[in-house]
């Protein structure tokens, strides 16, 4: 489907610092804040031609490309990012950054407060998507970036995305939203809020003061994950995945231990993720998720998104009960309402709420076309009569 | 369905007459705009500012890739993201008589479009009702060409039915074009001889 696929090559993350205090949504100012970011392919002389690309809620930095010849994976939207694909780094400027609260590089709850020279834990200010996205502006005023041709992310990207469309609506002309909501479901709440609570509820936590301590709430945030990576499959894609399928063995144990696949996976998904993620970032970023809500904060999404020139494409999965298909049409039919350019596909997917991250050659086939705007007749003018 | 068949034989003459109506600059909603093919036709050469609905995600990416805005839905569903008399013109091309509410989608389109296009195969055309007749099986054409087991087309119509349908819902029709393969015939009042003969018809209606 994709002709020249290449990588961007080994890249490095890069670090800024805002030096001045940011005013956030709760009314605490905050300050210095570093923020981890990457960028691929070069800003033209016109400077139009920069992409925001926006991870989603674990993701770092690290979008696409290699950190060293023995990487063994690149950045988590290598498939989409590089030369030719379809954010095409031989066209456009992309940059990708650490959301603020993060734990990969960008000031969150596990960096050093400078005044105490110890971990901010839950000292760090509760923040939101506004402040998140106005972080970012920070970023991209340091680079020099004066508009953006398109600001793009899949789930908690997208409705960074989104916002990011409301709070500087003439610095974007198109966004591209991915398997997004413009406000979670109570049941999207509700499993953020029990995985908050089983962090919270390890001893290890300590409210949140840990990071010198020997024992690390790895249990709590393990479990979190795992509750999360049920809710990024769906019934269909757990069938396909392990079935009632038994983890190497031939009949079942009779005790506690695991006997499914199913388990044994998620067991997996929660180990490895305490090795790259911290348990107070987890708390403060899934409650930035679950506080986003400009249909309320504006009175309604259309009154939201009114200001906004850009163009929109909107991309839902059939199977994704997270962020369903009703959200994305939410976001659609407010667009439509205002008589924007607004384009919509609900792309047909066993994975659920995860194929944002899988289904790369229909995304890529799209993105392209979006991002393309010149693009001449193919109807043979000869049969017209 | 209809549509791409109209496109692999060549039938272009719709697309031409209903470029033909529209003025350029226009707003235009296409509704099972198929893959983008009017549209497209639309913005080159009358400039318009288009949208389309389709339902199949295969057109939709096919639209897509012509550079058109396009709205993955059912316009079975309705069109209730769109104000009152918003779009110039909505067009329904060759897809009323697959719709399950043919009396709710037209409806819903004269309250969005100021003035709208709608174009069916007219099933009292005489090929279809000697066809009929003669043979007594469910008739197929060069614009009907499916089995009855696997046609989109669930509701078929007839010009009469249509002028019918108009008179009980208030409906003007401001145009009406009869065509055949190669021929088209204008007129705004109903008569036998048009639904006889018209293969195709394309009614241009609108709704205060």
């Amino acid at each position: 489907m994709i002709n020249n696929i290449q990588s961007v090559g080994i890249v490095q993350t890069k670090f800024y610092t805002i030096e001045e205090k940011i005013q956030f949504e709760s009314g605490v100012e905050f300050g210095p804040i570093t923020v981890a970011y990457e960028t691929y392919g070069t800003l033209n002389e016109n400077e139009d031609n920069a992409i925001l690309v926006i991870h989603a809620l674990t993701g770092d930095a690290h979008a696409a490309g290699y950190h060293s010849e023995n990487d063994k994976k690149p950045g988590w939207w290598d498939d989409l990012i590089g030369p030719g694909k379809a954010f095409d780094t031989n066209k456009y400027f992309v940059i990708c950054s650490n959301i603020l609260g993060g734990c990969s590089g960008t000031t969150g709850p596990s960096a050093i407060n400078p005044q105490t020279n110890r971990p901010y834990g839950t000292s760090f200010p509760v923040f939101t998507i506004e402040d998140t996205v106005k972080v970012m502006k920070k970023l991209l005023d340091f680079l020099k970036i004066k508009s953006l041709y398109s600001v793009a992310g899949g789930s908690m990207g997208g409705m960074q995305a989104i916002q990011f469309v409301i709070s500087y609506p003439d610095f974007v002309k198109s966004a591209i939203l991915i398997a997004t909501t413009a406000r979670l479901s109570p049941q999207a709440i509700a499993f953020n809020a029990v995985g908050r609570n089983s962090i919270i509820s390890d001893p290890n936590w300590n409210n949140g003061d840990y990071y010198d301590k020997e024992q690390k709430p790895d249990r709590g945030l393990s479990n979190a994950r795992m509750i999360g990576h049920i809710t990024y499959l769906c019934e269909e894609a757990m069938y396909n995945k392990f079935g009632r399928r038994l983890q190497n063995k031939n009949h079942y144990d009779f005790n506690f231990d695991i006997d499914f696949q199913v388990e044994s996976y998620l067991q997996h998904q929660g180990q490895i993720f305490v090795d790259r993620f911290d348990a107070n970032s987890y708390l403060y970023i899934t409650k930035a998720v679950d506080y986003f809500d400009p249909c309320d904060k504006y009175g309604s999404l259309t009154n939201a998104f009114k200001n906004s020139n850009a163009k929109f494409l909107v991309m839902s999965f059939d199977s994704d009960w997270l962020f369903p298909s009703c959200q994305s049409k939410e976001i659609v039919n407010s667009l439509m309402k205002l008589g924007k350019d607004v384009s919509y596909c609900e792309i047909k997917s066993p994975c659920g709420h995860d194929a944002f991250l899988l289904e790369y050659e229909l995304q890529s086939k799209i993105i392209k076309s979006f991002l393309n705007d010149h693009i001449k007749g193919d109807y043979n003018e000869q049969a017209l009569c | 369905m209809n549509r791409h068949y109209a496109e692999s034989k060549g039938l272009h003459l719709n697309y031409s007459i209903i470029s033909d109506m529209i003025d350029d600059y226009a707003r235009v909603l296409d509704l099972g705009c198929g893959n983008g093919y009017l549209l497209k036709l639309l913005k080159d050469k009358k400039h318009i500012n288009g949208n389309g609905i389709e339902i199949s995600q295969k057109e939709v990416i096919q639209c897509l890739e012509k550079g058109l805005s396009v709205i993955q839905g059912d316009i079975d569903e309705g069109l209730k993201q769109f104000a009152d008399k918003s779009y110039d013109y909505v067009i329904l091309n060759q897809t009323l008589q697959s719709t399950h509410n043919p009396d709710y989608v037209l409806e819903e389109m004269l309250r969005v479009g100021k003035k709208c296009i709608v174009s069916f195969p007219n099933f009292a055309y005489w090929r279809i009702r000697f066809k009929f007749f003669f043979t007594g099986a469910m008739p197929k054409s060069r614009v009907l060409p499916f089995e009855w087991f696997n046609t989109p087309n669930i509701h078929l119509l007839t010009v009469k039915d249509f002028f019918e349908f108009t008179k009980q819902h208030n409906i003007t029709i401001l145009e009406g074009i009869y065509t055949t393969k190669a021929k088209v015939r204008k007129a705004i009042h109903y008569n036998l001889f048009s639904n006889f003969f018209a293969e195709e018809v394309i009614f241009i209606i609108a709704k205060n």
